[in-house]
């Protein structure tokens, strides 16, 4: 029930009471409270639960897991370059359970 | 999408396995307290990718499977009224009370309606002033000041016909619930990043030190997860006990200050009950007495409602981590997604239904797919 998923604003109503806006998330386009996140800017991406932006992205941390990757070298050439380029999720279940 | 595909990456994911692996010296037991982690960790198999010396035991982060049965009830006799229009997240429409769930009171003619957001059961109430409209106020820390925010803004226009059933629950004491129990098997914890967002970590610094137990805050996706276990078997390694934040995109250690004050303004803290736990100290939120005209509790007169658990469930154990969902004998048999006995198989969240799902009962027993006949 905690999810809230990123996306970015496409607009701001301040003159609403709470201030509301419209987000995309990857293009589907939702109207969502931002009263809880001021100086937000079109453009900025925040984090949404059950219609309100909890957070702003912090972009530059969001970059920071990814770096950390990028610098263990150490286990880099280890790595088989078949490997999928994402994680899958499992299939589920193929068969009811009897 | 962006900020979700680039932690979904299986390259990342198997390097932070490989680190996990690398400083690993003994057996470790963590616990992700979210059910948005749980259902992470058994959808993309990341036991899997882990050493066999770390145990991921699964939190009782999940409010649809925490919400006592006593409060199902209620939700039942107030959906059943002629004059109310009863509003909830389509997760609780599911869950069994002790004789019937919500969704059958909707299929008998009750006016039920799921809704996204709570300000739809505002708009709700503010189209229909001739019914009474309850919205199922329940959650965590991140959706309660969403709840509050339905509850202020009825205030503010007048709202006469709105109200809501208040059933939220907070993390931290149920946490420390947890470390103060004999049974306490957990030596780490993945805190919830989407409640730390609302809340801040500062709460968890005095738990940290007095429990002595490494406390990561972590994100969702497999990659923050694994960089999580990673952290905390760090800190357990070094034999340190601190609180730490991986979700750092989103998580500031104050919290969202405004989402927070709203909080504080619309909600008190109460003792509440978890749903095969048992009642723990100051663990809730219940409305201030001066959003009293909203409590759907008092308008309903709801409080000769008793009820108490099936003895049969073993949820409060799973809920607990001190069992597997597949350790129990109802599971994947009486107790199904179709057919659930208990919580946690209800909610897709539910350590339950995704161990069932995602087919994680197949290490008790092998199930094979008969071949088509020649």
């Amino acid at each position: 029930m905690c999810l809230a998923i990123p996306g970015k604003v496409l607009h701001i109503d301040t003159t609403a009471q709470p201030v509301m806006g419209t987000v995309s998330f990857g293009g589907v386009q939702k109207s969502v409270c931002l009263d809880w996140i001021p100086e937000l800017k079109v453009g900025e991406y925040v984090i949404v639960h059950v219609g309100f932006a909890i957070s702003k992205m912090n972009e530059k941390d969001a970059q920071e897991t990814l770096r950390l990757l990028e610098e263990m070298a150490e286990v880099k050439d280890e790595l088989d370059p078949d490997e999928p380029a994402s994680l899958s999720p499992s299939n589920g279940r193929k068969k009811p359970l009897s | 999408m962006r900020y979700i595909d680039e932690y979904r990456s299986g390259q990342a994911a198997k390097k932070f396995a490989k680190q996990i692996r690398s400083i690993t010296t003994q057996p470790w037991t963590l616990m992700e307290i979210c059910g948005g982690q749980t259902h992470t960790i058994v959808k993309y198999g990341i036991e899997d990718l882990l050493p066999r010396e770390i145990t991921l035991i699964h939190g009782p982060g999940c409010p649809v499977c925490v919400t006592p049965l006593e409060m199902i009830d209620k939700a039942i006799a107030i959906a059943s009224r002629p004059d109310v229009v009863f509003t909830s997240f389509g997760d609780m429409l599911r869950v069994p009370g002790s004789s019937k769930d919500l969704l059958s009171v909707k299929a008998a003619g009750g006016n039920i309606r799921m809704v996204y957001s709570p300000l739809d059961a505002v708009k709700i109430a503010r189209q229909n002033p001739d019914k009474r409209v309850v919205f199922f106020a329940v959650g965590f820390e991140t959706t309660a000041p969403a709840n509050a925010m339905a509850v202020w803004q009825a205030k503010n226009l007048g709202l006469k016909n709105f109200s809501i059933l208040c059933s939220h629950v907070l993390v931290p004491p149920a946490m420390e619930a947890l470390l103060f129990s004999p049974s306490r098997l957990v030596q780490a914890f993945l805190a919830a990043g989407h409640v730390c967002t609302v809340m801040g970590y500062e709460e968890y610094i005095p738990l940290a030190e007095r429990y002595r137990i490494p406390i990561v805050v972590t994100g969702f996706e497999p990659v923050d997860i694994l960089q999580g276990v990673y952290m905390a078997v760090k800190q357990l390694e070094e034999k340190r006990c601190e609180v730490e934040n991986q979700y750092s995109r989103s998580v500031l250690r104050e919290g969202n200050v405004l989402a927070k004050k709203l909080l504080k303004e619309v909600f008190r803290t109460t003792n509440r009950t978890w749903r095969g736990i048992g009642e723990i100290p100051m663990s809730g939120y219940s409305l201030r007495p001066e959003f009293r005209e909203f409590d759907a509790e008092m308008i309903f007169e709801t409080a000769n409602i008793r009820t108490s658990e099936s003895p049969l469930c073993i949820a409060g154990q799973v809920l607990q981590g001190m069992k597997k969902p597949h350790e129990c004998a109802a599971f994947g048999k009486k107790c199904n997604p179709e057919h659930p006995l208990g919580a946690p198989m209800v909610s897709s969240e539910g350590a339950c239904a995704a161990y069932y799902h995602f087919g994680r009962f197949r290490t008790a027993k092998e199930t094979t797919i008969p071949e088509t006949l020649q």
